[in-house]
This record gives C-alpha cells, sequence and structure tokens, in this order.
C-alpha cells in the first residue's frame, strides 16, 4: 500500500474540501508551461494538457483516481495555470444539430 | 498510491493528441454486468487504445450489534474503462463502460446526469442484471436503448421475448449486436443517437 500521508498532500486537504465543478468529460488545457514550484502531478497534468484532455485521460495517464485529479485541477484552475470547458450536457430538449453532428461522425467510423 | 516521476508518464501516443480545437465533449455511458463485453464494445469502436479511470470507494459497514458501536471501513477501487471517438475537429464523444451496480455510479460526478444517453448490454444467460439496470436508468430520466451482445454460446431468444422478460417499453429501441466488431457497436451508438433525436420531435 501506498502511503497515506502522500495521498492527503496531493488531494491538497481532507475529504470535503471546495472543488472545482469537474466531469469525466470537462476538457483541461494548459495555459502555461510548469513553473519549478508546481506539484510534480501537477507539473505532469500540465504537460500532458498542452493539447485538450479530458479529466478522465488525466486520471488514466496518471493512474490517480478521478477525486485526486480534480482536487489537484481545482487548484490549478484557481491559479489559472489550465482552463476548462465543461461538456455538452443531456438538455430538457434534445439538441437535434449536436445528436446529427454526432450521427455523422459515427458513419464515417 | 504510486506516483511515477512526472518525466516517465506516458501520454497519448502522438497520434491520439486531440487537435487544440477540439474542447467540446459529449459522453455517453455503456452499462451492463460484469463480462457482458462492456469493454469489448468500448475497445471495437474507440480511436483510442481504451483507458482505465478509477476511484475508490469507502463503504463503512456497521456491526450487527447497534449498540456495539464497532464500524469497519473497507476501500474498494473501481475501474472503469473509456474510449474515444472524435466527431468533428471541435466535438469528442467519449464512451464509459459502466459497472451495473448502482453503488458505483455515484463514484463519478454526473457519469450519467450529463450523458446523451446510455446502451443498456445485455447477456441473456443473465438477464436479471439488465432488469435491474433498465429499471434504475428508467428512475434517473435517462434515455436508453438496449443491446444485446450475441455470445456463440448464449440461447438466441426472440427479440420479442426479451422486450418482454425485460419489461421493456415498446419505445425503446432493442438491437442484437456483436460487441466485438467494430461496425456492429457504431451501429449500436447510431440507434441510439436516432433514438435521441426522435425523443426531440414533436410527438404526433
Amino acid at each position: 500500500m501506498g502511503d497515506p500521508e502522500r495521498l492527503y498532500v496531493i488531494t491538497g486537504g481532507p475529504d470535503g474540501a471546495e472543488r472545482a465543478p469537474l466531469d469525466l468529460v470537462t476538457m483541461i488545457v494548459a495555459r502555461d508551461e510548469p513553473s519549478p514550484t508546481v506539484q510534480p502531478e501537477q507539473a505532469a497534468i500540465l504537460r500532458l494538457c498542452r493539447a485538450p484532455l479530458s479529466v478522465a485521460e488525466i486520471s488514466a495517464y496518471l493512474s490517480l483516481p478521478f477525486s485526486v485529479v480534480t482536487a489537484l485541477l481545482t487548484e490549478l484552475l484557481a491559479t489559472e495555470l489550465v482552463e476548462s470547458r465543461a461538456p455538452i450536457v443531456r438538455a430538457a430538449l434534445p439538441d437535434r444539430s449536436l445528436l446529427e453532428a454526432v450521427m455523422h461522425g459515427l458513419q464515417k467510423l | 498510491m504510486d506516483f511515477r516521476n512526472s518525466d516517465t508518464i506516458t501520454g497519448p501516443r502522438s497520434e491520439d493528441v486531440l487537435p487544440t480545437t477540439a474542447t467540446s465533449a459529449v459522453k455517453v455511458v455503456i452499462v451492463g454486468g460484469f463480462g457482458v463485453g462492456k469493454t469489448t464494445m468500448v475497445g471495437s469502436v474507440s480511436e483510442i487504445r481504451p483507458l482505465t479511470t478509477e476511484e475508490t470507494m469507502t463503504q463503512a459497514g456497521v456491526g450487527v450489534d447497534d449498540n456495539s458501536g464497532v464500524e469497519t471501513k473497507t476501500a474498494t477501487t473501481v475501474a472503469m474503462d473509456f474510449g474515444r471517438i472524435s466527431i468533428t475537429e471541435q466535438l469528442v464523444l467519449y464512451l464509459f463502460g459502466t459497472p451495473g451496480q448502482e453503488r458505483f455510479w455515484f463514484l463519478w460526478n454526473g457519469l450519467f446526469e450529463g450523458a446523451l444517453g446510455a446502451v443498456v448490454l445485455v447477456d441473456t444467460r443473465r438477464l436479471e442484471v439488465s432488469f435491474d439496470v433498465i429499471g434504475r436508468l428508467e428512475e434517473r430520466g435517462v434515455p436508453f436503448v438496449v443491446a444485446v451482445n450475441t455470445f456463440p454460446d448464449a440461447p438466441h431468444h426472440p427479440v420479442e421475448a426479451l422486450r418482454t422478460a425485460l419489461d421493456l417499453p415498446d419505445e425503446v429501441p432493442m438491437v442484437d449486436c456483436d460487441a466485438r466488431l467494430r461496425a456492429s457497436s457504431r451501429d449500436v451508438l447510431l440507434t441510439l443517437m436516432h433514438y435521441l433525436h426522435s425523443l426531440a420531435l414533436p410527438t404526433a
């Protein structure tokens, strides 16, 4: 088993700390190169997100639980080192042009 | 937790890097019991090798005797495989293969709530799992289609008999598929999109 103290440090606080409302498919893009002062995990996120990447992909590539990644991202968002784009979610009335775009994309597979 | 040095993190392969324009994402959830072929389906249509995101679940178990005050906690790691399909330069579709048990669904923020819809992947040898899943999706108002994964050794049932067994409303599409085949899995997703599209049409 890993070191529990370490987990505490990279989540930045005890459970229940305020976190940015991040979805599995919120897209993250780095706004800057990692500075020497950021944590290694956060530096890794900044490197990974030179191109857009979903929170789920960041979690997978870093082998860190989703909740730990959202905690790391909350800090990076607060310091404006990354920006996020919320996903398009299901609306009460489905967006037909969006669905048509998806169908068109799937037909090309 | 074993975090590797950030210099050794393997990110996406160069061909898997999204264009900088790809800032809109949608998701679809593929849900079903253990071994029903969720990961197979994700893998057959995904443009990237399927990835895994994990979450730790802490279960509090309370002793049978309430007065004892004895509590035990166990941590379980739950894994969810997912894949990705680029739809346009801007839009990316993510597919999540999600365990059928509802207790796992709360681990990931808005997994179902934000999803465009769901595919219930069915193994005819274990219908009861799908029955539960369908009930929970209906409760949550998540639109879904049912795809019957054809296993060579599974009994083949006519679609109508399965529909009755699953107590599935007439309007919910139900299709046979072979999750190993890209075209077949793609057609399941197209069935879902057509169904979602039909829900957007005014009813006559």
